[in-house]
């Protein structure tokens, strides 16, 4: 095969159409970044640089100021800041670690196994699959209320336990376990949970930690939801009620985005070179 | 003497308890998660299609007035046209582009080496998870000189006055869509990116002795046919967010934005649900949206599955 051109280990690859690939990618990217890059520098400015013309999409003097200005709003809040932060990380850790283990177990025996009504509540899950997102959030309500969990943790962990989008993502995952693996487990003698937990869960960890990612991002992402009591609130709320209003609030409103968005993106860079990793190594083919 | 019947093991099927029996342990494991999923998501679902068809408050007992709600739907809510029609040409706009870009982009991005194709996962992505960040392009677009894009404009020369943004019927929609499609390489993206990881190295190099010889014959001949799995997923992702729009546009150009410009099906069963609280009526505009939805997606998987 001399005649391939091989570049980086790449099989059919030129350096012109590498060049051209870098430079629609940083072009597009800046765009990406500009925003988040915009919100990080607007927060550093003092008030002398916030309002000028021509917009400057850098600052002369950085300055701590709105960062304080920030905690200081958040100290003078009716509820103190850390329940808040609390009530965030509680709620998505704990829907983020039971609802991914729901996840997980319920679309193994979609993927690997046979039994009577399996085509018909797949059919049903992957019709709601398309209805994320507000669209029956009014009888979603209803429901709620029917079962008290109005006003309380539960009102956001319980109907995010089962996301029929991560349980897809698993079970897709999970086909591309061959038989043979299970099928050793089972004649070892392994009841079907120990099969799940030695064999499948090992092999679907890119999944998982895809879903956990997802799951926590989401929820930390969301507001409440049908809390009415203060001291339950989440962290967005009590952000979004701090920003509303004043202009000379803008500062301040640009430090906490950028509160906000660490969380987020820690955990999905951290998670990200992780997947790549057990990816790479997962050595199972399509 | 009695014969033994010859018994076809395959085709011979056990009873049904017996069947549900031997399956125990795949319903207890699908339990949970079926509990939850009828509560959360089938009965929701079921309940705005019956709740359509009453005048449903939240107060009052209701009452079945039949098809009453999508026929003023239908022939007396003038904005639920203007909604209809926005939500359509944002759906077909930012559906199948951002659908494109997420290919597209995972696909160059997976030609980058290892670090900095990390880092560049990270850049298309984060928009997609810091919804904080939303903020910020109201300041971008800000109708008076400081805001960033009108101030930029200007000092270049572009522009003599400040424009209006988000509040100028000419700019709104155009202005939706490009912070729409800047936020929308999400959970697509994210499954693009994993199905190239998917594909075996060694079919390139198969595909390369049966005359491949670039990167866009190896994608389409190669990648395309191993990643449809990911594929039909990601085209479910994209119908499900594109008729679902409706937060970006609020945050941008407000609620009721000017001449309903941006007024999308989902606000508009905000307004009837959350403010005006009448239920049946919103529940309609529900349903309408979810056969929208189905239509359309049956009618991309078929497409997908031809191919």
């Amino acid at each position: 095969m001399a005649h391939h051109v091989r570049i980086g280990g790449k099989l059919n690859r030129s350096h012109g159409g590498n060049a051209v690939i870098f430079i629609l990618l940083i072009v597009v990217g800046i765009f990406m970044a500009l925003p988040m890059y915009y919100n990080i520098i607007t927060s550093f400015k003092p008030a002398s640089e916030m309002f000028i013309f021509p917009p400057r999409f850098y600052v002369t003097e950085p300055t701590i100021r709105n960062y304080r200005m920030m905690m200081q709003l958040m100290m003078n809040l009716e509820v103190p800041f850390t329940r808040y932060l609390f009530n965030s990380l509680f709620v998505a850790l704990l829907s983020t670690f039971l609802g991914s283990l729901i996840g997980a177990v319920a679309a193994y025996p979609f993927a690997k196994k046979e039994f009577p009504g399996k085509k018909f509540f797949w059919q049903l899950i992957m019709i709601t699959l398309l209805f994320t997102g507000g669209v029956t959030s009014l009888p979603t309500y209803i429901v709620k209320a029917k079962l008290g969990l109005i006003n309380s943790y539960a009102s956001m962990i319980v109907p995010s336990l089962a996301t029929t989008l991560h349980l897809f993502l698993m079970r897709q995952f999970m086909l591309q376990i061959p038989d043979s693996l299970l099928e050793a487990a089972r004649i070892d003698g392994a009841s079907e949970f120990r099969t799940f937990m030695t064999v499948v869960l090992p092999n679907i960890k890119p999944a998982w930690t895809t879903v956990l990612v997802l799951k926590f991002i989401s929820l930390w992402n969301t507001g409440s939801v049908d809390i009415y009591d203060e001291q339950l609130k989440l962290l967005p709320t009590a952000l979004s009620q701090m920003a509303t209003g004043t202009i000379s609030r803008q500062g301040a409103t640009a430090a906490a985005t950028v509160v906000m968005m660490l969380p987020p993106i820690v955990s999905f860079f951290v998670t990200q070179s992780k997947m790549l990793q057990t990816m790479a190594h997962s050595g199972i083919k399509g | 003497m009695e014969k033994a019947l010859p018994i076809d093991k395959k085709r011979y099927k056990k009873p049904l308890w017996q069947r549900i029996w031997a399956a125990k342990a795949s319903y207890i494991m699908i339990g949970p998660f079926m509990i939850l999923f009828i509560l959360f998501s089938v009965i929701p679902v079921g309940a705005a299609i019956v709740l359509s068809f009453t005048d449903f408050n939240m107060l009052q007992t209701p009452n079945f007035v039949g098809l009453n709600n999508y026929r003023s739907l239908f022939m007396n809510d003038d904005v639920f046209m203007t909604v209809v029609k926005n939500t359509l040409v944002l759906a077909f706009i930012t559906g199948p582009l951002s659908y494109m870009l997420c290919f597209g982009f995972a696909w160059l991005i997976n030609e980058l080496p290892g670090k900095l194709r990390a880092f560049m996962t990270m850049v298309f992505y984060v928009p997609s998870i810091s919804g904080g960040l939303m903020f910020i392009w109201t300041y971008i677009f800000s109708g008076d000189r400081y805001g960033v894009l009108n101030g930029l404009l200007m000092e270049l020369g572009i522009l003599d006055e400040a424009i209006q943004w988000t509040t100028d019927t000419d700019y709104m929609l155009i202005i939706c869509i490009i912070v729409e499609i800047w936020g929308s390489l999400g959970t697509s993206f994210l499954a693009f990116m994993a199905g190239f990881k998917t594909v075996d190295e060694d079919l390139y190099e198969a595909a390369a002795i049966d005359g491949v010889r670039n990167r866009f014959q190896e994608v389409w001949h190669v990648t395309l046919p191993q990643m449809k799995p990911q594929l039909m997923f990601g085209a479910v992702m994209q119908i499900a967010t594109a008729f679902a729009v409706g937060s970006v546009e609020q945050a941008l150009t407000g609620f009721p934005s000017t001449d309903y410009a941006t007024h999308t099906v989902m606000l508009h069963i905000n307004d009837y649900g959350n403010i005006r609280y009448e239920l049946g009526y919103a529940c309609a505009i529900s349903t309408v949206l979810l056969v929208f939805m189905q239509i359309t997606n049956k009618v991309i998987t078929r497409v997908l599955k031809e191919d």
